[in-house]
């Protein structure tokens, strides 16, 4: 279909999306708005991931990092809440106009610091130096015993409380997942459409002749960078709500594959797409074994990644530019 | 002071056993410019053979001899079908068919050998143990280790320094298309390579069977540590690859052995073990952040093409 398609699809989607608890109700299938929710979360830290990587080609391997450290501030202060001990002298809390802006500077300022020593190298060698602070800091979260390690934290104390909004009803948690998702999309349009977003796309295209050209290249690397983990610190503070259980799990290398993958999966270098690849990627890992099971493949329902493995590779393969690229399928003429 | 000498001899043993990982690795990774994240699944296959063929005969040579056909075959397999095709791809399409490989290799080792773990004795000829220093009895295995991790190393530095196909494949790292229009086959040139590192991933994984539990995932564990060594010690040096694996393995034994003891000094000990424990795992990781923060591209960068 024709690029002119993408808003009117954008906006027929959100229509769809508000409307889909009540048609979840009203079919009988209410537990699907709990998966929903957690694809709108995950499809945040996606887009989160791609104004970096789409934008500016920085293939960050830690991203799940930011999205652990934000999830882990929501859990440490409703843990201290509970518990009624202090917290380097400062009591515990559940108010979420509290917590959820705290998760999401305290996510950036660790993207600052690894930014601004991962920044320094480039191409592979700045894969894996995310990856290796991504892994310290799940370690650092393994090591944690007050906060229970390996096992992870339970949130006893519930969601966090928004004034006059009950969140800890799953339909209303699911309209501030969706608010968020469309809130941060439109920031990332704005951010993109910008000067600063031109720059960064710029740089993707040759680093060495904006650097030739003036700008401060690092500097503008570094605030992407930080904007990204911000948003992956939103994601986090959402999931462990979601969740209301934390564990460093959410920080391993696999995790931040898994977005990785989800971008690459929905198209690189769009905003849709990394939405697009967050749904297919968990709506596969959902309903896969689901499907076998109904057809009677009890096999495959058990080990149904020997199927998702090959569809990952044909589709790379095949469908180059992600599910994105499948529906807008670009033209020779076209702009970009 | 003992107990250091057989903790850095430890350390030195895994890092050469990294370092047969690495090598396979920087091959296909720094040669071939392909990030192959199913290099671990080759390794976990080496050691499932391994392990199986050792159960069937009752005899561990036999069981590392299988290893080596079954990893080569699995490695021609894949790089036929797959990854031929992503030569002249970017690496995120890499990253993403290649983690598609793990999550389909993965899934095929359980539906052969099951989710228990297997478990292998130390070979009798090898078992037991010698005093190499004094007052320091060594087991004989880790021995057997070092011996053959070397002894590949110097193999796989005789064909590519000395041998007109480590001519030939240093040459295709530079420009294919020139070897290619030299009338040399390339693609069966890279097969081959492609082979060669999957069987080094193999061996390592079939010597690994004895000191872990063989599982589906020890790939993925020792995947991430062999790029570690590997970025350490500068993408396609097999040098570097060395000088890496060793630095990673000495780093991570000692801080394992060490730091929280050392955390027991200014903190109650419950305490010291569980950060203690995060601590040493994170050692590897601070190594290769302090290492790219001084150096980014490694400690021996291969000079840029």
């Amino acid at each position: 279909m024709p690029a002119s398609w993408e808003r009117p699809l954008l906006i027929g989607g959100l229509i769809l999306l508000i409307a889909f608890p009540f048609l979840a109700e009203a079919t009988g299938n209410a537990y699907m708005t709990s998966t929903l929710t957690r694809i709108l979360i995950l499809a945040i830290a996606a887009v989160s991931l791609d104004l970096i990587l789409g934008y500016c080609g920085l293939v960050s391997f830690g991203h799940a990092a930011y999205l652990g450290v934000g999830a882990y501030v929501v859990a440490i202060l409703s843990f201290h809440a509970y518990d009624g001990s202090d917290l380097l002298g400062l009591p515990g809390t559940t108010y979420a106009p509290l917590v959820w802006p705290l998760a999401i500077l305290v996510s950036a300022l660790a993207a600052l610091a690894i930014g601004a020593l991962s920044l320094r190298t480039s191409g592979v060698y700045f894969i894996m130096i995310t990856l290796a602070f991504a892994q310290m800091l799940f370690f650092l979260f393994v090591s944690l015993q007050r906060y229970g390690g390996d096992d992870g934290l339970f949130m006893f104390a519930g969601r966090s409380e928004l004034p006059g909004i009950g969140i800890d009803d799953d339909r209303t948690f699911y309209f501030v997942a969706l608010a968020a998702l469309t809130g941060f999309v439109l920031l990332c349009r704005a951010i993109v459409a910008s000067r600063f977003g031109r720059v960064l796309q710029g740089i993707r295209q040759n680093e060495r002749r904006m650097v030739m050209l003036g700008f401060p290249v690092y500097r503008y690397k570094l605030v992407a960078f930080v904007i990204a983990g911000a948003g992956a610190g939103l994601a986090g503070a959402l999931l462990a709500n979601h969740t209301r259980f934390v564990s460093p799990d959410m920080l391993h290398w696999t995790k931040s594959g898994d977005i990785l993958i989800m971008v690459i999966l929905g198209g690189i270098g769009t905003l849709t797409g990394p939405i697009l690849g967050a749904g297919a990627f968990l709506a596969i890992e959902e309903f896969l074994p689901v499907v076998f099971g109904d057809m009677g493949f009890e096999l495959l329902k058990d080990h149904w990644r020997v199927v998702f493995g090959p569809m990952l590779i044909v589709f790379v393969l095949f469908a180059r530019r992600g599910i994105y690229g499948m529906l807008f399928p670009r033209r020779n003429g076209d702009g970009h | 002071m003992l107990l250091f000498i057989e903790q850095t001899l430890n350390g030195l043993q895994l890092g050469i056993f990294l370092f047969l990982v690495a090598a396979g690795l920087t091959l296909i990774f720094g040669i071939m410019g392909v990030i192959n994240l199913a290099h671990g699944s080759l390794f976990m296959i080496g050691a499932y053979v391994a392990a199986t063929v050792t159960r069937m005969t009752g005899s561990f040579a036999l069981g590392l001899l299988a290893a080596l056909p079954a990893t080569a075959l699995a490695g021609i397999l894949i790089e036929v079908i797959v990854i031929r095709r992503l030569y002249p791809r970017d690496h995120l399409d890499q990253v993403l068919a290649t983690f598609g490989l793990i999550l389909f290799i993965n899934e095929a080792v359980t539906m052969v050998w099951g989710r228990t773990p297997l478990f292998l004795n130390v070979p009798p000829a090898l078992s037991g143990s010698i005093e190499i220093i004094p007052g320091v009895p060594y087991p004989v295995y880790r021995i057997a280790i070092i011996v053959a991790g070397v002894l590949v190393a110097l193999l796989m530095w005789l064909i590519i320094a000395r041998t007109r196909i480590g001519m030939l494949i240093r040459a295709g790292s530079t420009n294919r298309e020139m070897v290619g229009a030299l009338g040399v086959d390339i693609a069966l040139l890279y097969t081959a390579l492609f082979a060669a590192g999957a069987v080094f991933a193999g061996f390592a994984g079939a010597m690994a069977g004895p000191l872990v539990s063989v599982q589906v995932g020890m790939g993925e564990q020792i995947l991430i540590l062999a790029f570690v060594v590997i970025v350490i010690g500068g993408i396609g040096s097999i040098r570097g690859a060395l000088v890496g694996a060793v630095l990673v393995g000495v780093v991570d034994t000692l801080g394992r052995a060490f730091v929280p003891d050392m955390l027991k000094l200014f903190m109650p000990p419950a305490e010291a073990d569980g950060v203690g424990a995060g601590l040493a795992s994170m050692m590897v990781y601070l190594l290769m952040a302090v290492v790219l923060v001084m150096r980014p591209s490694g400690l021996f960068p291969v000079a840029v093409r």
